[in-house]
């Protein structure tokens, strides 16, 4: 009877006090607490002026340009980057030299030296000649030109090895079916490759961008007015150095959190028909299926 | 182009196909008459399946003929050499020829219905709708009619395959080829797919099947190629083929390959 089984003394599990996880929890909380103390008390910080300038016009104006290097260098990056992918896959020696020339030098150089480069190109191409018509260099090349430059590039040679590593993870399969049903390179490529790509592309993309939007920082040293250099020229004015770091540090924060979001909705979106492990067996797929219906 | 309906849908003469220094075709002569289901049989790495794929030029070859329904695929022939087609070209002349591959090679990220309607939507061969009504009426007929909406990761392997082979008809090929359709599934998943290549064969259409499946080569072709070391050993009817071979190899080959009939002592 039921009755016997329960009068039966059955042992508790006791699960076991872990003091040694309990007691760094306690440290770090205690540390976490004191940092916090040290950074409110601080009688140098007027928090006050936090928010008082997050939204002040000039650090607004430098965000919009924060946004739109990041964008247009992301743009350069993503265009440039599967032209050499493009270009590395082609089977010509060439061609795959040449990008691999370019990777290897605008991915090798720091950013911060080739944002210099490209701000002191006239000292190396003064003007260039066309038919007759002379350009200045130093016309053309202006610091938001520069700016883009080094940030498009640097971004290229490390976008063409993300697509590339991309269009290699599609199964040469999917290349042959595409060919015995007669469909061109170009319509295999865009309705059977690419989208099978991108699932793989995306993820480090989104890495990319968001560190982009940091990187763009960089260009404040060649006086692009994105929103480093705006908070620097404000604290140039009034001193509240810490107060406008965190301003723009609270900006980078909200913006990289927003690209985060993005990129999930990008990458569920792209994962469709990928949603169960391709190589499950397959009786137990088939009883999953049927059980939803 | 296409002439009279006595040129062999599929006709070889001579054909070679090196991989770097290894000669893995060594003259191949075939002819299948249109109509006619020919299987293709023999050990792995006998060049089966790069001859089939020599088929619809998925593989360049060396030398000699290969001509289906009375043109290259992937060549044309000038002064008596042969130039390789450009791509595009080459891709006109391949979709009329269908292929069912042993991994089945759907697209994942499409479903099962999307699968089929690709190819003749993107080569404006039908509209969509009437793109998926054909579809429609394709996986009906490989029995897959209520998995239309399902991504193949949602399909067992014997359902993939049938909906390659939809996918495949999609084109109206006057050729359909079987690169060991079966060799990938679990054995219980085997008799579906092989019941469907059935049902196309007795629809009179023609396929070459590369397979291990004695008993359907057996049962379902017209005519059986034994293949050894890049050669066409033997070829004929299955009655003679398979079940009175004249070459020495082709019967070590049948002995290993074919369970011995019922009753018969071990």
């Amino acid at each position: 009877m039921a009755m016997s089984v329960q009068q039966r003394a059955v042992p508790v599990v006791v699960k076991p006090i872990r003091w040694g996880r309990l007691a760094a929890a306690a440290i770090a909380i205690v540390l976490l607490l004191g940092a916090a103390l040290l950074v409110a008390q601080s009688q140098n910080v007027q928090w006050g002026q936090v928010p008082a300038y997050l939204f002040d016009r000039s650090i607004l104006s430098g965000i919009v340009l924060t946004l739109e290097l990041t964008a247009a260098a992301m743009a350069v990056g993503i265009v440039l980057g599967a032209l050499l992918a493009a270009m590395a896959l082609s089977g010509s020696l060439v061609l795959s030299g040449i990008a691999a020339g370019f990777i290897w030098a605008f991915r090798g150089v720091p950013l911060i030296v080739q944002i210099f480069f490209w701000f002191n190109i006239a000292l190396f191409v003064p003007d260039l000649h066309f038919s007759g018509v002379d350009i200045s260099i130093n016309d053309i090349v202006t610091p938001p030109v520069a700016g883009l430059l080094a940030l498009g590039l640097h971004e290229a040679a490390n976008m063409a090895e993300v697509i590339r590593s991309g269009l290699l993870s599609v199964d040469t399969g999917q290349h042959e079916a595409s060919r015995a049903l007669g469909l061109t390179r170009g319509n295999a490529m865009r309705s059977i490759i690419l989208p099978q790509a991108i699932r793989v592309i995306i993820p480090p993309t989104g890495n990319q961008a968001i560190g982009m939007l940091k990187a763009s920082a960089i260009v404040s040293v060649i006086g692009m007015e994105e929103l480093l250099t705006q908070a620097q020229h404000i604290y140039a004015r009034n001193f509240l150095v810490i107060e406008l770091l965190i301003v723009a540090s609270i900006w980078y924060l909200a913006l990289t959190s927003i690209a985060t979001v993005g990129q999930h909705y990008l990458e569920r979106y792209f994962s469709r028909g990928f949603g169960r492990r391709r190589n499950a067996p397959a009786r137990r797929v088939e009883q999953q299926s049927e059980a939803e219906a | 182009m296409s002439t009279g309906s006595d040129t062999p849908m599929v006709l070889a003469e001579g054909v070679t196909k090196r991989f770097g220094q290894t000669e893995v075709l060594k003259g191949i002569d075939l002819s299948v008459p249109r109509g006619k289901v020919f299987c293709l049989i023999g050990a792995s790495g006998s060049g089966k399946s790069t001859f089939l794929r020599c088929i619809n030029h998925l593989e360049s070859i060396d030398g000699g003929r290969l001509l289906v329904d009375g043109s290259y695929v992937g060549y044309e022939e000038r002064g008596g050499k042969l130039y390789e087609l450009g791509e595009a070209a080459a891709a006109a002349r391949r979709a009329d020829i269908g292929m069912v591959f042993q991994r089945f090679n759907l697209f994942p990220h499409l479903t099962a219905l999307q699968n089929v309607v690709k190819a003749p939507v993107l080569l404006g061969r039908l509209t969509k709708r009437e793109a998926e009504d054909t579809g429609m009426f394709l996986l009906e007929r490989v029995g897959l009619a209520d998995k239309a909406d399902n991504y193949p990761s949602e399909l067992s392997g014997g359902q993939q395959q049938r909906v390659a082979i939809a996918r495949a008809l999609a084109m109206e090929p006057k050729l359909m080829l079987f690169d060991e359709p079966t060799s990938a599934l679990d054995p219980e998943l085997v008799g579906e797919v092989l019941s469907v290549m059935r049902d196309l064969a007795e629809d009179g259409r023609t396929m070459v099947v590369v397979t291990h499946e004695m008993q359907f080569a057996r049962d379902v072709a017209d005519i059986v190629g034994f293949m050894a070391g890049g050669q066409i050993v033997e070829v004929g009817p299955p009655s003679e083929v398979m079940l009175a071979p004249q070459q020495a190899r082709t019967a070590a080959f049948l002995a290993r390959a074919m369970p011995p009939p019922p009753g018969a002592p071990p």
